[in-house]
């Protein structure tokens, strides 16, 4: 279980993290998103005391990190893919991190056969691929048989098989009652891989909860209707519930299918659709991250010419 | 805890190239050189065991050099924060940095010491470099202990600066250039000359003498052992100033 409690983390005027408090329960993937520069990296490294909080603390399975004796037994963590020296083997990079917490090299191994890189072991990382050293930093992470795992952004940068495999690992360890928080800011992977979710922006706490329930909260739900008597269907409708009329169908809100299908036939209003509108996943996050983006794009580019003649 | 850390430093180090490379430079640099003064000197560089160490600040070089990379390679490829996150307290895992590379500096300064000794006393066979006296054991058996604190410096450099191209700039800048330059600066040039760190590590194996006499310096501030001192302080407050400072800052 991973716990912060109102985390703050300034650099400079910057506030990284502000006042962040959540939980990432034992036994599911926690989704931890938010935009680019939302502050997850910092967070994660707030979580492994590589940098030292301005305000609140964060314990993992109820101890701050820096007071764990051989951490890597407790939390395995893949921060960065690219924390490797390029000219070192695999094996050796996992041979050297193993013996700081007195691993013994008999687990290197088991964990270059879990990520399968055994033949290539010996190889420098530097002739790995993208794909092969994201799963070297995943065989770092599992090198202690760890209760906690973070990941940050583990599926960047890699094809649909590297990311179906990494997704199946998530949930297999979660499955086996470990604490799996991971980062994304890609929210179609995280709706596959997390039952819960942390969102963040700026900083900042925006929603916590679990998957489900963050798809129902903010999914604008409505209902599609197009008929061939919109003069009955619009009567019968006034009054009775909210909509709009656009290419001449109707989007009803605060009404469910079924009313508004018997609401129709009493009306003698002839249907050609009758469709509920669940918002996608990914509207949903924009919706809710959109006041959150640090770096945002104007929404419509400006005319050139007054642009130059600024 | 710290056998766990020693051998963590070893892997790491040895499971490279560059230090191999640097090892290897280390050692031929200073014997080579050496060799030559041995055999195509004439009476300017009289054959005395002190003068057998006269190469030896190549070795040294390359040393610090090896310090350096060992050190502020770590922070530009980041296992310096994987090392960090497998021992959050920071400042073991760096007093084991400094073990391993110090006393791969300490076997080091012994072949390159009695490597150097040894091929002066077969390029002149004739010449008397037999080891009778304690100053002649401090010569060359003295290597050993300049060249420990020498990665000391190293080590601490890196973790001060934490960048590799900056941290070997300042390291020859100052053994290659400054060093040198400052014994011409008119009136206390020589003066300075004589508190220089490796100047004072040249002076506790008897290499330094060569320079004195052209130089015109005045007759040395402290003895071997003081020079000595002198020199391991510095060394070790600049590895102490770098672990306080990385144990501090945000990795």
């Amino acid at each position: 279980m991973i716990e912060a409690t109102a985390l703050t983390k300034r650099y400079g005027a910057t506030t990284a993290v502000d006042e962040l408090t959540f939980t990432a329960r034992s036994g599911r993937v926690t989704g931890f998103l938010g935009p680019n520069g939302a502050g997850k990296s910092t967070t994660m490294r707030l979580i492994l005391g590589l940098d030292t909080p301005d305000a609140g603390r964060v314990l993992v399975d109820g101890v701050p990190y820096r007071e764990l004796t051989d951490p890597l037994r407790t939390v395995g963590a893949m921060l960065d893919a690219t924390w490797r020296h390029p000219g070192r083997s695999g094996r050796d990079h996992l041979r050297w991190l193993a013996a700081t917490n007195g691993i013994p090299d008999k687990r290197v191994e088991e964990v270059l056969a879990l990520v399968g890189l055994t033949s290539v072991g010996k190889t420098r990382v530097l002739q790995y691929s993208l794909g092969m050293q994201q799963r070297l930093g995943i065989a770092a992470a599992m090198l202690g048989d760890p209760r906690v795992l973070l990941f940050d952004e583990p599926v960047n940068g890699l094809d649909p098989e590297g990311m179906a495999w990494i997704r199946q690992l998530l949930h297999a360890l979660a499955a086996e009652g470990r604490t799996v928080f991971v980062s994304s800011h890609l929210l179609p992977e995280m709706a596959q891989t997390a039952q819960d979710l942390v969102v963040i922006g700026r900083g900042r706490l925006i929603y916590q909860g679990t998957m489900d329930e963050f798809i129902a909260q903010t999914s604008e739900h409505g209902v599609r209707v197009r008929t061939a008597h919109a003069d009955r269907l619009r009567a019968a409708l006034t009054g009775q519930a909210e909509f709009t009329e656009a290419d001449g169908a109707f989007v009803v809100s605060g009404m469910d299918s079924d009313r508004i299908g018997q609401l129709a036939f009493d009306a003698g209003a002839t249907l050609h659709e009758l469709s509920p509108i669940t918002g996608s996943l990914e509207q949903a996050y924009l919706d809710l991250t959109r006041d959150a983006v640090e770096f945002a794009v104007p929404s419509a580019p400006s005319a050139p010419s007054s642009e130059a003649a600024r | 805890m710290i056998t766990n850390l020693l051998r963590a430093e070893r892997i790491k180090l040895f499971s490279t190239r560059a230090p191999w490379w640097c090892l290897a430079i280390a050692i031929i640099a200073p014997l080579a050189f050496t060799a030559l003064f041995f055999a195509l000197a004439g009476p300017e560089i009289p054959p005395t065991v002190g003068n057998t160490q006269l190469a030896s600040g190549n070795g040294r070089t390359v040393l610090l050099v090896l310090a350096v990379l060992a050190t502020a390679s770590e922070f530009n490829w980041g296992t310096m924060r994987l090392t960090f996150q497998a021992v959050p307290s920071r400042v073991p895992a760096l007093v084991a940095k400094v073990l391993v590379v110090g006393a791969l500096g300490a076997v080091l300064g012994l072949v390159v010491g009695f490597g150097s000794w040894g091929l002066a006393s077969l390029v002149q066979p004739d010449a008397d470099l037999a080891l009778h006296s304690g100053a002649a054991w401090r010569s060359v058996l003295g290597q050993s202990l300049v060249f420990l604190f020498t990665a000391v410096a190293g080590v601490g450099v890196a973790l001060l600066l934490r960048s590799v191209a900056f941290g070997l700039t300042v390291v020859l800048v100052w053994t290659q250039v400054l060093e040198g330059v400052l014994v011409f600066i008119p009136g206390i040039g020589k003066h300075i000359y004589q508190w220089m760190p490796f100047h004072a590590a040249d002076e506790f194996v008897g290499a330094g003498g060569f320079a004195a006499g052209p130089l015109g310096l005045a007759p040395a501030p402290l003895g071997p052992w003081g020079y000595l001192g002198y020199f391991a302080a510095i060394t070790v407050a600049l590895f102490v100033a770098g672990v306080l400072v990385t144990a501090r800052r945000d990795a």
